[in-house]
């Protein structure tokens, strides 16, 4: 019973730190929320582990799993899959011009996550600067369409090529370091391209933003209707599904993986770390290069605040609270936290606070994800890996 | 010119040094880089607000100036110390033994959500710190020096030297190096490991709240996303003095400021940010181990 006496205890504490902040109203309330979740958490385990819900518990896990496993088997087939892309093709019809915009933004984040899926999932480095390279396409697009009148298809190359090459130039000079470093450096540098980008007046116009950006042409139709950019994101997604999940299971992939679980093992085995480690960087800043410049012809316009910290780690959120290296994983997680927040508007503000509590509750109570990578299933639960790389 | 940016930096300086202490100890003992702990200082200067608030109704800030100077400092010290020690038992702790990525997240998630907590519960405007010490200023080497200013030098180099004994010459201090050079083993030998980690939390939450309070009278003005550009800088500087190394942190904290302070003031001040993230990735390159070096064993918490 001790499980519940501390119940009315971690109330009063959490009570005690909102005290200061939050007046005392508004702290009695989050005492008593806390108390509620602790004591509904310690009882549901309770029960688990006593049996009284044991049963139960299993049995809607084991149809969860078995239901996930029939979904994953009837999307190889044929017949499943061709229907649920008519689904697809079907859906903006169906739809107002509203929730088609929200959808292709949807899309842009879609490719956004698998794009940093491969750097943090794949190959287990941990990017906080992603939205730099984003940046780095959107810009390239709008600025070299401004000035020179570069059309959206060759700069869809060229926003790809620049930001892998940023990714590359980043990553050289953090190659030797180790995970937490690498969060901070590519942090500071997601930061240093934003100020630039923010105080260059003459060239990016600063936080005024660059207006009027060119629409992409398709033949002699231009594209403009939300429904254009539908399509045209479902045909990039689905490239980018195709050449993610190529990757993932090539020479390279493996690479990556084995990188992932470490580092100098992996370089016994003969896995090249500097080539393996600069691919991973250029293939996620290519694919954010590549949204930039989608998400710069669609908007027409973009300015420095698109593309503050907090976008990273929201792309990061996505990733985290899909499932790390998982393909379908992470795009549900992109789907869930750009259609959720349209869905709940009257909670904007409240809505980093969530994200961030999801963070946390997500890495401590299911570290894996929503929906758990492949091929990671039988390794990686918790305590499997005893004090990795702590000591070190 | 010369003297009066030597004075602001020393005073940024204090700041940064009092943050990355927290930062040099946690990671000292868990190799973990806590992002949280920006937040834990922002949060040290908004309970340093409300405590001037209430001091005020009550009086006090009129009648006993020296009393309310004390309860300012203690007040956010106390709270910043249960916040740190709550933040590293929800999120810190049931990782213990994850794979590395997962504490990472865990502490980007909690910055996000202690900042935006803040925001919510606060407003998401700036908020004035009133101001309690009215301390002559005068000139030295032609720079303006307030006494103010003096106060915080003063303050920060006491906490250090304190914060030095503690850790040197007590019994607990003894289990944190202990804890840091071998968490295993430490235990093997009977030091209550969990305690000496939220000890370890605690000290550098007190260390950032004393910062924030600082923060908040030399400026005048806080708000909720102060704590993310001040724990940037203050992880910087605990690198650049060779993390881990409580001395180290602390130099590393000056001597960022001093040249933040300089590049500001002779070079371009509308850079300033992006060159202290320069000079963090510059020193992780070509000295990842700080000026002080991070792993020595001698002086490493």
């Amino acid at each position: 019973m001790s499980a519940y006496a501390r119940v009315p205890l971690i109330g009063l504490w959490f009570a005690f730190l909102a005290l200061p902040l939050a007046g005392w109203k508004r702290s009695l309330w989050i005492g008593l929320g806390c108390a509620a979740v602790v004591f509904v958490v310690s009882a549901a385990r309770a029960s688990v582990q006593s049996g009284s819900l044991a049963g139960p518990a299993a049995r809607v896990k084991e149809k969860f799993v078995s239901a996930w496993g029939f979904i994953e088997e009837k999307s190889c087939d044929k017949r499943y899959f061709s229907l649920f892309l008519l689904l697809i093709i079907a859906l903006p019809w169906t739809l107002d011009r509203y929730s088609t915009d929200v959808l292709v933004i949807t899309g842009i984040y879609i490719m956004l996550a698998l794009g940093l899926n491969v750097v943090v999932g794949f190959a287990g480095l941990l990017d906080l600067g992603y939205v730099a390279f984003y940046a780095v396409g959107a810009y390239s697009y709008a600025l070299l369409n401004s000035w020179y009148g570069l059309s959206f298809w060759p700069a869809l190359g060229v926003g790809v090529a620049s930001s892998a090459l940023f990714g590359i130039i980043l990553g050289i000079p953090v190659l030797r370091l180790r995970g937490d470093y690498l969060a901070i450096v590519t942090l500071g540098f997601g930061e240093i391209i934003r100020l630039v980008l923010n105080n260059w007046d003459n060239v990016t116009q600063g936080p005024n933003g660059i207006l009027g950006i060119g629409r992409p042409y398709l033949g002699d139709m231009r594209l403009y209707k939300p429904m254009h950019f539908y399509y045209l994101v479902v045909i990039l997604c689905i490239v980018t599904i195709f050449i993610v999940n190529r990757l993932d299971r090539s020479r390279l992939g493996r690479a990556w993986a084995a990188m992932r679980e470490d580092e100098t093992v992996a370089e016994c085995m003969g896995v090249n770390i500097v080539y393996t480690k600069l691919s991973a960087f250029a293939f996620g800043a290519a694919w954010a290069g590549f949204g930039g410049v989608v998400f710069a012809a669609k908007q027409t316009f973009i300015s420095p605040e698109s593309f503050t910290f907090f976008e990273s780690v929201i792309i990061l959120c996505m990733v985290v609270l899909g499932g790390m290296a998982s393909i379908p994983g992470v795009m549900l997680g992109a789907f869930i936290l750009t259609v959720l927040p349209e869905a709940l508007r009257e909670l904007t503000l409240f809505r980093p606070m969530l994200l961030g509590g999801a963070m946390v509750l997500m890495m401590v109570l299911r570290p894996q994800g929503l929906l758990q990578a492949r091929g990671q299933r039988h390794h990686l639960e918790r305590g499997d890996e005893p004090e990795s790389g702590a000591g070190r | 010119m010369f003297a009066q940016q030597l004075v602001n930096g020393l005073v940024v300086g204090a700041v940064y040094a009092l943050i990355a202490l927290g930062y040099t100890l946690v990671y000292g003992i868990l190799q973990l880089i806590n992002f949280a702990h920006g937040e834990i200082y922002m949060i040290g200067a908004y309970v340093g607000i409300a405590v001037l608030a209430v001091l005020g109704t009550m009086g006090l800030t009129q009648t006993s100036l020296a009393l309310s100077i004390v309860l300012v400092f203690l007040i956010p010290m106390i709270y910043c110390a249960a916040y740190g020690i709550t933040l590293e038992r929800v999120a810190y702790r049931p990782l213990r033994g994850a794979p590395r990525l997962s504490p990472l997240i865990s502490a980007i998630g909690m910055s996000l959500f202690l900042q935006n907590y803040v925001q919510v519960v606060q407003g998401a405007r700036d908020k004035a710190f009133p101001n309690l010490l009215e301390l002559g200023s005068f000139q030295l080497f032609g720079a303006y020096v307030n006494g103010l200013q003096i106060f915080i030098l003063i303050l920060a180099l006491g906490l250090m030297a304190a914060l030095q004994l503690f850790i040197k010459k007590t019994k607990l201090g003894k289990a944190m190096r202990a804890t840091a050079q071998d968490r295993t083993m430490a235990s093997l030998v009977g030091v209550n490991v969990n305690r000496v980690i939220a000890v370890t939390f605690a000290i550098g939450s007190v260390l950032a709240a004393v910062a924030g309070v600082m923060v908040g009278m030399y400026y005048g003005i806080v708000n909720h996303h102060i704590g993310f550009v001040a724990g940037m800088k203050a992880f910087t500087a605990a690198v650049l003095g060779g993390i881990g190394n409580v001395t180290g942190a602390f130099l590393g904290g000056f001597l960022l400021a001093l040249l933040e302070s300089f590049w500001a003031g002779y070079v371009s001040a509308v850079y300033k940010d992006v060159f202290a993230f320069m000079v963090l990735v510059v020193v992780l390159i070509f000295r990842p181990q700080g000026i002080l070096g991070g792993s020595g064993e001698a002086d490493r918490t």
